[in-house]
């Protein structure tokens, strides 16, 4: 048996008992590789803990499901180390090349400020932009590649090369055709352009045209959107939604509808940038609690509704606790249960952001309140996007009907911002429908299946080779951790070379130490994609090992199984 | 305790051991009583003096104030106030027959003709000045782009989610506008509300006309910057605010050196409808040396001679403008927005515009519709020549309707001849904004009772820094005829003569 096993076994064991808050967690393995198996686990605990949340706020009821396991492993000490030390050649490395530039012995290929406001203060400060400068540009091949088709199951990838180490690039004019795509949010498969799947969309283009040119408020209240709105309240169970023309925004421009001065919002750490920024703009008072943290949650309530405002100490207007469904970066799946019964002993409201949740997980895609058998009405603000399960655009808000009034005649997007685009909203009901069942198919369902099937598998596979990989079971959203700065890159490009487009992520977007390749799985995938996926991510590891001398050890960490 | 111990000590110890000494009686006799005299004064007397010595040396080291005692709650005391606390609702309650709640239900396109509330009517409030929006090439555009890329993105740009449409847009963009760079958003409103706060940070200052749109107010309120309003296209106030600065800075150099200064303003005003005195603004830019930022939404595809904006308009030379951001949901009749500049501005969005960043890029088919959008402007700039005819007839009969006849008292119009979107107000205000809106609506709905279709221009009563007045919103497009604008106009007219007596 593996290390690994062992490891899941103990895992196993852990699950059997009750659900606690975040805590750490130290197994002592036996294995050889394995030694330094410090475990974070969100969730599970084989120690019984104090003040555990579950208990405090009842225990939940029946019909609910347990969180699935997580696992956020921490890397060994000394991959830590490597990595800072990485950084800090690099760095060095950097303030090197800069003297370089200064003196004129290194091309500046930098753009620069017009000759006419040579003598204005300077647009961006030199520090500001050393990141970008020294860092990013070594390695920006790996983001922003264009794409030439449809971003389904496999894409067209156009070549690009750089004749000055990224700072410029041109197409070649050819294409790498078939690339395996487990970079887009294309959870469900419905980004498609299948004619007969279209056709409705088409008719709409053709009938509407493809902008609004009017706010709703004004005249841009089209019938479809109404029916939509219709249509995403009965999918949801709620009695009432709204659409909106974007995802980021419908957070941003409608959380300063919701609260304001004098209230107090609850966030969470790994929360999106949209909702950060909608929180900002509403005035309302922000603290962040932990992630996923029902402990670090829990403290910041009591203290909310005990201590009242800071100075002032009157009592909060209102609370309102922000939360994601599943988390892009981490896999995450939010603890909704134990956070719903914490809103419910502090009276606080509950923010829940479903942009990657709904579609993609529930037994029939209606998003983690089915996922965990909760009825929709405990959450009070349901937000999700269409751009990702649905392979649309924007965004919808729903709950009860005097919230979503609210919206209608406070949200700014409302207000001042286009409505949505006519066959984006038809390719949003064409696909909600097919989940639903109302075209009188099973599509749907089965492609809601299919995804279910797809990360069992993708995730099974990948755990028994023995990677670190984040997040929860039911995620479809598969990071795979690298640590390293020159290893996401060197990933990234090896793993195009074999055709398959992951997105990597690093510094700043992950905390210094956790850079990370990521898989999101589609219902289009087949399993002999997937299977090419998780070999080839194989061979990539031991094709590093007789390259590049810094890598042997990190991928005998990395992978302990696999040698 | 311890001095009634040393008396009876020297009692008895003293006593025996002078006399071995060999000292003479008297001098033992002094010696005893200095000795045994001092501790026999009262021992209640010491005691009270070392209570007192005490009391002093603990009045020297104690804190002259009391601290109050940390009123820690309890745990019960916790549970008692967590129970107590009621919040506020989620959301206020309102009423049902809420003006905003209701919205005019369009059936069908939006374009031209457009059916409101059941009622065909001629459309004078969508912003599809050039009529892009049922236009069959724009169509056949996006279909073709629908059959190839599906409609979502599935992705932001920086992960699969950059399209070669896209590019090209942003190409042609750049190449329309005569300028370096050009970066697409996937919503008007993101746009310019994403570019401020990537370049105008906490500590740096921003000069804004006072009329300026609801999303530079939100982009200036994310970008935590030092904001001074300046009077509606008032230059004076604006150098006023400026020479201010100027003071300032002298008193602070090392500050002065690293605060960056913009001036945000509108090519039109989408708020009241007229042109910023751009060739001003740049003189105020380089006495100054203040960076201008210019939002176009309004006079993309209108002003100027072949529909660059404002810039064209006045013959300024665009490289004096640092960016220029504007939406395609006007003219364009599409969705989204994009900014240009030199890439030197541009090209730092990339990695700081937010809405550009974790937004899901532009639906390609979109993107696809705005390019064709483009070529038909390119190719046929005459479009804009003719369409100045409409509006200056509309102008010449707004004006001769309402303010060079006798009910000049009763209604304003707000806008400039070559103003696409102009406000009607009411020339006297009734005293109450609610009742104003409600008047202005009631011409609304005569006018849709007659086949006009006007809109009120809607506004969040509480969020604006400067709330404009209230006003009907009249839409000129070159798909209108003097026939339609006329009826409009007179329709208008009536409504008026009727409703405001």
């Amino acid at each position: 048996m593996t290390a690994y096993h062992q490891f899941r076994k103990t895992e196993d064991m852990a699950r059997t008992t009750a659900p606690v808050p975040n805590g750490k967690l130290n197994i002592q393995l036996n294995g050889n590789n394995f030694k330094n198996a410090n475990c974070k686990k969100n969730g599970y605990h084989n120690k019984a803990q104090k003040n555990s949340t579950a208990h405090s706020a009842g225990p939940p009821s029946s019909r609910q499901r347990f969180q699935r396991p997580e696992s956020f492993e921490n890397p060994p000490m000394y991959v830590a180390v490597m990595t800072y030390l990485g950084f800090g050649i690099v760095t060095l490395f950097g303030y090197f090349r800069d003297f370089l530039r200064a003196v004129g012995l290194e091309k500046c290929h930098i753009a620069r400020e017009r000759e006419e406001q040579k003598d204005f203060v300077p647009l961006y400060q030199d520090f500001e932009n050393f990141y970008t400068r020294n860092l990013y540009m070594r390695v920006r091949d790996n983001w922003n590649r264009p794409i030439c088709s449809l971003p389904g199951p496999v894409f067209d990838v156009m070549e690009r090369v750089s004749p000055d180490y990224n700072w410029t690039f041109s197409l070649t004019g050819k294409t790498i055709d078939d690339v395996i795509n487990m970079g887009s949010y294309n959870y469900l498969g419905f980004a498609e352009n299948d004619g007969d799947f279209l056709k409705t969309v088409a008719d709409r283009t053709q009938q509407y045209g493809l902008g609004v040119c009017s706010t709703r408020q004004e005249m841009g209240n089209l019938a479809i959107h109404e029916e939509l709105e219709q249509l995403v309240a009965s999918f949801l169970g709620v009695e009432s939604s709204m659409i909106f023309g974007m995802g980021f925004a419908t957070n941003s421009m409608n959380i300063p509808a919701l609260v304001g001065k004098g209230c107090l919002i609850l966030s969470d750490e790994l929360n999106h940038t949209s909702l950060i920024l909608g929180a900002r703009l509403s005035g309302a008072t922000i603290w962040v609690f932990k992630h996923n943290n029902m402990q670090s949650l829990e403290r910041l309530l009591r203290e909310a509704v005990c201590s009242g405002q800071p100075r002032t100490h009157r009592p909060w207007r209102k609370v309102l606790i922000m939360v994601e469904g599943i988390y892009s970066m981490e896999g995450s799946v939010v603890r909704l249960p134990d956070i719903v019964a914490l809103k419910k002993k502090y009276k606080a409201y509950l923010y829940l952001d479903e942009a990657h949740s709904i579609g993609a997980v529930g037994p029939t895609g209606r998003g983690v309140t089915e996922l965990f058998g909760l009825d929709p009405s405990d959450i009070d603000v349901m937000m999700g996007t269409f751009t990702k399960s649905f392979g649309a655009a924007g965004g919808y808000i729903a709950g009860k009907k005097e919230l979503v009034d609210h919206l209608r005649s406070h949200s700014h997007s409302a207000v001042y911002a286009s409505a949505m685009s006519p066959p984006v909203t038809e390719q949003i009901l064409r696909a909600m429908k097919c989940i639903m069942g109302l075209d009188g198919t099973t599509v749907g369902q089965a492609r809601v299946h299919q995804l279910a099937e797809n990360t069992r598998y993708f995730r099974s596979r990948l755990q028994e080779m023995g990677f670190i990989i984040y997040g929860n079971d039911d995620s479809p959203v598969v990071p795979i951790l690298l640590y390293m700065p020159g290893k996401v890159v060197a990933f990234s490009r090896a793993m195009l070379k074999r055709k398959i487009g992951v997105v990597v992520v690093g510094f700043p977007a992950t905390p210094i130490t956790e850079a990370r390749a990521r898989f999101c799985l589609s219902a289009a995938h087949t399993k002999a994609m997937l299977d090419q996926v998780s070999t080839t991510r194989k061979h990539t590891q031991g094709h590093k090992h007789t390259h590049t001398h810094r890598d042997i050890h990190l991928s005998l960490s990395i992978s302990p199984s696999l040698n | 305790m311890l001095f009634i111990d040393y008396s009876s000590a020297f009692n008895t110890i003293i006593s025996t051991k002078l006399r071995t000494l060999g000292l003479n009686t008297s001098i033992c006799n002094w010696i005893l009583d200095f000795l045994m005299g001092s501790p026999q004064a009262p021992a209640y007397h010491l005691v009270l003096e070392g209570i007192l010595i005490l009391w002093i040396i603990r009045l020297l080291f104690s804190k002259t104030y009391k601290l109050q005692e940390r009123s820690d709650l309890t745990e019960k005391e916790k549970e008692d106030l967590i129970e107590e606390w009621q919040p506020e609702p989620l959301v206020p309650p309102m009423s049902k027959d809420h003006p905003s709640l209701n919205y005019d239900i369009v059936t069908g396109p939006p374009s031209h003709k457009i059916i409101v509330n059941g009622k065909e009517c001629i459309n004078f409030a969508s912003f599809n000045f050039l009529g892009f929006l049922d236009n069959e090439r724009v169509k056949q555009k996006a279909l073709t782009s629908l059959r190839r890329y599906g409609v979502g993105t599935c992705g932001p740009r920086g992960f699969y989610g950059t399209f070669d449409v896209h590019l090209e847009l942003e190409d042609r963009l750049a190449k329309f506008m005569k300028t370096e760079e050009a970066i697409i958003y996937s919503y008007g409103f993101a746009t310019i509300a994403s570019a401020i706060p990537a370049y105008s940070k906490r500590g740096d200052i921003v000069f804004v006309d006072e009329a300026a749109c609801f999303s530079i107010q939100k982009g200036l309120q994310a970008s935590r910057s030092f904001i001074k309003y300046f009077k509606h296209n008032d230059m004076e106030d604006l150098e006023r605010l400026l020479k201010e600065q100027e003071i300032e800075d002298q008193r602070n150099p090392r500050k002065a050196r690293v605060t960056r200064r913009f001036i945000i303003v509108e090519g039109l005003y989408i708020n009241t409808a007229d042109v910023c005195p751009l060739p001003d603004l740049v003189k105020l830019k380089y006495k100054y040396k203040v960076r201008i930022f210019l939002e176009e939404s309004m006079s993309f595809g209108v002003l100027g001679e072949h529909g660059r904006g404002v810039t064209e308009h006045f013959g300024v030379n665009i490289d004096d403008i640092d960016l220029i951001s504007a939406n395609m949901e006007n003219a364009v009749a599409s969705i989204g927005g994009f900014c240009c500049g030199r890439s030197f501005v541009i090209d730092h969005q990339r990695l700081s515009g937010q809405g550009y960043c974790f937004s899901a890029s532009l639906p390609p088919m979109l993107a696809a519709a705005a390019i064709e959008a483009l070529n038909i402007m390119e190719e046929d700039p005459v479009v804009i020549l003719i369409w100045f005819r409409f509006f200056i007839f509309m102008y010449d009969l707004v004006n001769k309707y309402f303010q060079i006849d006798s009910y000049s008292a009763v209604k304003s119009v707000i806008g400039e001849v070559y103003a696409p979107a102009l406000h009607l107000q009411l020339e006297r205000s009734s005293g109450s904004r609610d009742t104003d809106v409600r008047m202005l609506r009631s011409i609304v709905d005569y006018c849709l009772e007659r086949q006009i279709a006007l809109t009120l221009a809607r506004y969040l009563d509480k969020e604006e820094r400067f709330l404009p007045p209230p006003s009907i919103r009249v839409v000129v497009t070159i798909e209108q005829t003097e026939e339609d604008i006329e009826k409009a106009a007179s329709c208008i007219r009536e409504a008026a003569l009727a409703i405001l007596k």
